[in-house]
């Protein structure tokens, strides 16, 4: 009698390296992967639905719990996206630029930290683990200063910014800069030469232009297949057409390619921090939009307009005129894309959120297939998801 | 496939569909296109293949409740060839809830349609593997639609304020 000689195994929810709660059901024979189908939602928080019954200054928190691991990206798209749907795009005052930028490839960092940290620890190289997240440490910490929070930052508002950044913060930060590209070098001196690194990475996980594309592979993962496009660079906002950085591709589309752009995208990201520190100019960190930002609290408490003003905003909101925009920004993972609609209330009409982790996972079933169970890690780890903006 | 702006984007496709273009806006600088959903697949195809429009960003749904027709998919087009963004609408009856795939045309819709399937009940023909994404598979209604409670259906209202 024929029997059938595949086996299936469920990995996940509950596996260290899902990176979350990611279900895999696979179908072995033997070692290698027939088939691999992704089960998600189990963090689905209806995060869109939400949105729908909130005011639009109520949702910058909603979008921190998107992509943990990088939340003022997050927030910066929403933002960038509210203040194109308002058309006030052009108001935002420079040192709020600045600071935005400042802190979004910060995040950058911080989020390439974590997937280098995982990425490795899944494939084995313990160390590279303990070093990265000692200096995601330092990120968090300099998150706290500027937010209050380690990772829900809630910091940047329609508009400008919350606050202004803490006294002493330049300091820290370049202090934190000048030793960054060390721990780079240090963490490149533990695996990229490292042979059992090589050989878990290289012609791992292959994936060539033309399927990206058609996949919807974003950000350093179809930068690692060749793919020359950046956000930052081809459609820039808060002024990254102003600074100088190099956009980073490898032609192989393999795990090590992916490796390799991340980590040197980390490098352009400390250029980049470098350059707005030169830029911090004193000045206002809010847009002069009354019917929009926040007034001062000293005009709150010291003029009757400031009052009504803060009154209107907090209880009612303001009210971006019917319309719909698309924004995107290049987030840590890839295209980050906020679709608003609204129909002249004070609540969006329609939220939709473009992750990119969502999409790129989806390109993991045709890089697995057919190759072994212990690349199906590698490939999880070089895909850089979060489930947290996958399930929304 | 040449790169082109926007412009002459909708110019070529209302050229070539000049029955099925239903609308063209713009708005901040972004071009909306509403085509006939009967056409969207060789829409799609003409974007991609003779406009450039190489990269689907994003496709959702969106509940109009109340108006007809009641639904409307949303593509948002991307070419990476000359950075441009285009995006296309399809009118969707709610009696007749359902579209042609364009899966076909960028694999990376596959996942979206299923998620406009799981959250608003739009159903894409042709699809190979339309099952709900987000949500349970024996999960009742679709969330994302207008007349779906905020708290699920069988909760009661929160009294409170909401902002």
């Amino acid at each position: 009698m024929a029997t059938k000689d595949t086996m299936t195994i469920n990995m996940g929810p509950q596996h260290p390296s899902t990176h979350g709660v990611l279900q895999l059901v696979l179908e072995l024979d033997g070692e290698i992967v027939r088939s691999a189908v992704p089960h998600m939602g189990f963090l689905h928080r209806g995060t869109e639905k939400i949105a729908e019954n909130r005011t639009y200054h109520q949702i910058i928190p909603l979008t921190d719990r998107l992509d943990y691991l990088a939340p003022m990206s997050n927030n910066l798209g929403y933002v960038l996206a509210v203040e194109k749907l308002l058309g006030i795009t052009d108001s935002i005052p420079e040192r709020a630029n600045v600071i935005r930028v400042m802190l979004a490839e910060l995040t950058r960092i911080k989020s390439h930290l974590v997937w280098l940290a995982t990425h490795a620890l899944d494939i084995g190289a313990m160390t590279v683990f303990l070093y990265a997240f000692r200096e995601r440490e330092r990120i968090m910490d300099l998150y706290e200063k500027v937010s209050g929070a380690r990772m829900t930052s809630n910091y940047f508002r329609v508009g400008g910014l919350s606050a202004d950044l803490p006294e002493g913060f330049e300091k820290e930060i370049t202090s934190f800069i000048d030793d960054m590209p060390g721990c780079l070098d240090t963490y490149e001196g533990l695996l990229t030469g490292n042979k059992i690194w090589q050989s878990r990475t290289m012609g791992v996980g292959i994936i060539e232009a033309e399927d990206a594309i058609d996949i919807g592979l974003s950000g350093s993962s179809a930068r690692g297949s060749g793919i020359d496009w950046d956000l930052r660079r081809d459609n820039p906002y808060s002024g990254y057409e102003t600074y100088d950085f190099d956009v980073v591709t490898r032609t192989d589309g393999d795990t090590f390619s992916r490796y390799k752009v991340r980590l040197d995208e980390m490098r352009q990201s400390l250029r980049i921090i470098r350059q707005t520190l030169d830029r911090l100019a004193p000045g206002p960190v809010l847009a002069d939009e009354p019917k929009v930002c926040l007034p001062a609290k000293k005009d709150v408490v010291g003029s009757i307009e400031g009052l009504i003003h803060h009154f209107k905003i907090v209880s009612e909101g303001f009210k971006p005129e019917p319309g719909e925009i698309y924004q995107a920004i290049e987030a840590p993972k890839g295209e980050l894309g906020y679709y608003l609609i609204s129909d002249g209330s004070s609540k969006p009409f329609r939220m939709k959120i473009r992750p990119p982790s969502f999409v790129n996972l989806q390109a993991l079933p045709q890089m697995v297939e057919g190759k072994l169970l212990a690349d199906v890690i590698a490939i999880i780890g070089t895909l850089d998801i979060v489930l947290g903006e996958i399930d929304r | 496939m040449e790169d082109m702006s926007e412009q002459a984007a909708v110019a070529k496709l209302k050229e070539k569909f000049s029955s099925s273009v239903l609308d063209v806006a713009e708005y901040r600088g972004e071009t909306t296109v509403v085509v006939k959903k009967e056409d969207i697949v060789d829409v799609c195809t003409f974007a991609k293949e003779q406009l450039g429009y190489n990269f689907l960003s994003d496709l959702c749904g969106v509940d109009y409740l109340g108006s007809s027709p009641r639904f409307m998919v949303v593509y948002n087009l991307y070419s990476i060839g000359s950075k441009s963004r285009l995006r296309l609408k399809v009118p969707v009856e709610e009696s007749d809830a359902q579209v042609s795939t364009v899966s076909g045309v960028w694999g990376t819709a596959n996942w979206h349609e299923r998620e406009t399937w799981d959250l608003y009940g739009i159903r894409f023909e042709g699809h190979p593997d339309l099952r709900r994404i987000l949500l349970a598979e024996d999960w009742k209604g679709h969330p994302l639609r207008k007349d779906y409670p905020l708290q699920g259906p069988d909760r009661e209202l929160y009294q409170g304020r909401l902002s």
